[in-house]
């Protein structure tokens, strides 16, 4: 399966023999389970059994609620508070897939932010980048029909403005929102279709993954010096890795027990801190709440989508270039999906020959403040749009926009890299060498 | 604010609430000593005991509490109150709509208690959640992980935080809170010192009312706090120990291949 | 660890036997509440006993209640619905079984086997209420009461005529009536299940 040479199944018994002939599946599970792992993987590589984790977390408590759940504007609300006062256990699975949603976003982000920083995304990895993209717009679209499910006032106010933002698509907006919504605005059709949807994009997911997984298990994974695994020959390979288990699985496992005692203690202590008090409150078609957020996750993107009001020089601009087509509020939508739109293409625009950006010494720079500037994106989503919030939007929008068109294609042509290691074994004994055999890898810096 | 006031009342004194809280309006939230808070807080009985007694005196008049059924009044770990007394307060108390009879017939254990629409007051099931009475500094929220999300607290703030000046507006008399959002709130003060007289000779200052109806509406809105903390407790310990034993073992796995990495550097 | 001598292998042996039990367990835990949840809730679980107030049932009338989602008949007998369903010889009866939930399995149709007594009375004495359910042991139509060739029920789907004490006489119905699980809460209530 994997570039890296290494030993494969053999089936050694009759039966063994009978079933690898007609149905590989135990070649292809020994190939995944033994794969060769570069061995100086760092703790930032915790975050995809992380994802898995959640995947099938959400995938069984969210079974599990719809056994209970009424997707009826008349009775959603109420069947949420039976969940929560009734059924057994149920306020811990509603509770543990509401937080769950949290920490799988929340793991999204390190996973990401990852491969942006080590390079993950370039040559020969841009499928596993891109699928992996895809999955982050998949989880976007089903977290936000599930924010729905519970038909409170957040879940009804946040599904109207959502959807509001394919009404600003010129001409044919209108006609798309109406056919999203069922109607002319939210009402039962939208609950209904977006409880079925929500059911079914994890499946989608769990697809994308298993893609996801076998694109990165046929380039071999990346790892922090972005050196690549030697090929040569077995021994040689075997020099710069390590099979996945038990050395990765149990690392893993190590690192999941642990975030897990974290969501434990905010599940079982906090579980109401990261929603919105709004939303205990049953949906209102006629009461709008005076301050409609998303969930925190949507913050950063919600902040670029308010950011470019009409008084923004690009935007009139735009304005005045298309001949008033591109207004305002679809130019807000455009720069939303326009920012995860530069994620997906960073492949092509990072010109960098160094994949790491460990030796890459102006870019460590930039991509910390891209860093921050997510975060202050997220902090400003949730304030009122009013100044100095907006401006604070407007510049931070800008930034994350340069860094994917401006700052990352001039890098790779100004920036002078430092010395990288050989190979990985060179890094994995420098790093041991020097430590003294210290517990465990640093973490990413 | 005001425009949704000269809207309709009923949506004053319900959902703009929630909506201004929001928006940061200056409202001062007392921040109570409630037996609950904490991980290891849990609801004291007597005490939702006397807020059942407000409630049932007092808010009952105006407000419902829908979603809550009365056979829950005798869980343990809440209010916990004798099988005999929840049939005897459900009987006494509710009538409810039963579509078999197609009548009005007292209420039952298996009942919820009634929902109460008539003068458009907001249902207090949900209240305790629906509120947030901690927010910040600067949207940061760390005031919330410190003092918790203030939904009982901004109740018993507001109940105890009339001034006894009142106004007009488009014919709706206005009371001076300042603990309300915008500081004008539609409902007259509903308590008062003394005004309810309690059994067992408990206090019954204003600020103790506030505190008691307000802990049972918490429970109201969570009633099953106990077991979600109880269960967050066993699974945190439990995870400890599990994190703890595969930490030892990924080092043991790991020992000699780090040792070698070690040994061959040293070279 | 005593039982171990100190050697590196048993004590690695331990920690890794110690942290797949661990592990295991974890597991276990997570599947316990996935199973629970399909169990009946509080508000279904809190209808499978119900209070009925029969103060108001005079005698020879009968009250149908809906209790676990089916009718229940609690008749108040006369005098001689008792005497006729008395004289009734049990071994002659096509289901000598009681079908009561409240006495052992097996116990003769008798009438007092059939009866709910009132607070205070002797076991194996009369009584005037008959508890039962109101489904026809056929094919589950609810029987009409005072109706039939026995003075008692009469299923109108196929013919199967109960008597006064709620027991098959004729007709395609294999069994009486079943009485459910039920007591006197006091004088004038009734607890079902």
């Amino acid at each position: 399966m994997s570039g890296i040479p290494h030993d494969h199944y053999e089936p050694k018994t009759k039966i063994e023999k009978w079933l690898h002939s007609r149905l590989p599946i135990v070649g292809l599970l020994y190939d995944t389970l033994f794969i060769p792992t570069p061995k100086n993987l760092n703790w930032m590589w915790i975050w995809g059994i992380v994802l898995t984790f959640c995947l099938v977390l959400q995938i069984v408590t969210g079974i599990v609620l719809a056994m209970h759940y009424t997707p009826h504007a008349d009775m959603a609300f109420a069947s949420l508070e039976h969940i929560m006062r009734d059924v057994n256990g149920g306020h811990m699975l509603r509770y543990l897939h509401a937080n769950g949603a949290s920490l799988f976003f929340f793991a999204v982000y390190i996973h990401i932010f990852r491969g942006l920083y080590y390079g993950s995304y370039k040559a020969p990895r841009e499928v596993t980048w891109i699928v992996g993209m895809l999955i982050y717009l998949a989880m976007m679209a089903t977290g936000f029909m599930g924010y729905v499910l519970p038909w409170g006032q957040m879940s009804f106010w946040g599904a109207t403005v959502i959807t509001g933002l394919f009404g600003a698509i010129p001409l044919i907006g209108e006609p798309i929102q109406t056919w999203l919504l069922g109607g002319p605005a939210v009402d039962n059709a939208t609950l209904n279709r977006f409880f079925s949807l929500h059911y079914l994009l994890p499946f989608v997911i769990a697809g994308l993954v298993v893609v996801h997984i076998w694109a990165f298990h046929s380039t071999g994974n990346n790892n922090p010096t972005g050196v690549d695994v030697r090929r040569g020959s077995k021994a040689e390979a075997e020099k710069d890795t390590l099979p996945f288990w038990p050395y990765f699985v149990m690392k893993d496992l190590f690192a999941l027990s642990l975030i897990l005692l974290i969501f434990f203690a905010v599940v079982g202590f906090m579980p109401n801190y990261l929603g919105h008090p709004d939303n205990y409150i049953e949906a209102n078609p006629l009461a709008t709440p005076a301050h409609i957020v998303p969930e925190w996750y949507y913050l950063p993107f919600y902040a670029i989508l308010r950011a470019f009001t009409s008084d923004v020089w690009v935007v009139m601009f735009a304005g005045w270039i298309t001949g008033g087509i591109v207004d305002a509020k679809f130019f807000g939508v455009l720069a939303m999906f326009g920012a995860i739109f530069v994620m997906v293409l960073v492949p092509w625009l990072d010109t960098s020959s160094v994949r790491s950006g460990r030796y890459r010494p102006m870019f460590k720079w930039w991509f910390a403040l891209l860093a921050i500037d997510f975060v202050v994106l997220m902090w400003c989503g949730a304030q009122p749009a009013e100044p100095p919030y907006s401006t604070i939007a407007l510049i931070g929008s800008a930034y994350w926009f340069a860094y994917f068109l401006v700052i990352l294609p001039l890098l790779g042509v100004i920036e002078k890299p430092t010395a990288q290691p050989d190979t990985i074994e060179d890094d994995f004994k420098a790093h041991y060498g020097k430590t003294g055999g210290s517990a465990d890898a640093t973490p990413a810096e | 604010m005001i425009k949704t006031l000269t809207l309709s009342a009923a949506v004053a004194l319900g959902l703009g609430a929630g909506s201004a809280m929001a928006a940061g309006g200056e409202s001062h939230v007392e921040d109570f000593a409630f037996s609950f808070e904490g991980p290891f807080g849990s609801y004291d009985q007597f005490q939702l005991q006397r807020g059942l007694q407000i409630f049932t005196e007092v808010c009952s008049g105006c407000h419902g509490l829908r979603y809550v059924p009365l056979r829950t009044l005798g869980d343990p770990g809440g209010v916990g109150l004798p099988e005999d007394q929840v049939r005897a307060y459900a009987e006494q108390n509710f009538e409810v709509f039963d579509p078999e009879l197609d009548d009005t017939r007292p209420a039952r254990p298996t009942d919820n208690f009634p929902a109460n629409t008539g003068v458009g007051a907001p249902d207090l099931s949900l209240m305790a959640k629906a509120r947030a009475g901690f927010h910040g500094p600067y949207g940061l929220g760390i005031n919330q992980v410190v003092k918790g999300m203030g939904g009982p607290e901004y109740i018993a703030s507001v109940l105890s935080g009339y001034t006894g000046e009142e106004k007009e507006e488009a014919g709706v008399t206005l009371y001076e809170n300042h603990a309300f959002p915008g500081g004008w709130i539609g409902m007259a003060p509903p308590l008062e010192d003394g005004s309810v007289e309690y059994q067992d000779g408990h206090q019954n200052d204003l600020h103790h009312l506030a505190q008691d109806v307000a802990a049972f509406l918490m429970w109201a809105a969570e009633p099953k706090m106990m077991a979600r903390k109880q269960t967050g407790l066993v699974a945190v310990l439990f995870l400890g120990l599990l994190t703890v034993l595969l930490y030892l073992t990924n080092k043991r796995i790991w020992a000699p291949v780090k040792k070698r990495a070690k040994g061959e550097a040293a070279e | 660890m005593s039982h171990a001598d100190d050697h590196e292998g048993t004590r690695r042996d331990f920690l890794y036997f110690a942290t797949a039990g661990a592990g295991a367990v974890t597991a276990g835990a997570a599947v316990w509440p996935l199973i629970n949840q399909m169990n009946p809730s509080a508000d279904v679980a809190a209808l499978s006993s119900i209070q009925v107030d029969v103060g108001g049932v005079a005698e020879g009338t009968q009250l149908t209640v809906k209790w676990l989602g089916k009718p229940v008949f609690i008749r108040r007998r006369t005098a001689d619905e008792i005497e006729m369903a008395k004289a009734v010889n049990v071994d002659e009866l096509p289901d000598p079984d009681a079908r009561n939930a409240n006495l052992p399995a097996g116990a003769p149709a008798t009438d007092p086997n059939r009866g709910l007594l009132p607070p205070g009375a002797e076991p194996g004495t009369d009584s005037e209420w008959l508890v039962m359910m109101g489904v026809c042991t056929h094919l589950g139509c609810v029987p009409l009461g005072d109706a039939g060739d026995f003075g008692g029920w009469f299923c109108p789907c196929h013919g199967s005529h109960y008597d006064t004490a709620g027991r098959i006489r004729k007709g395609p119905a294999p069994r009486n009536l079943p009485v459910p699980m039920a007591g006197f809460a006091d004088e004038t209530t009734i607890v079902l299940g």
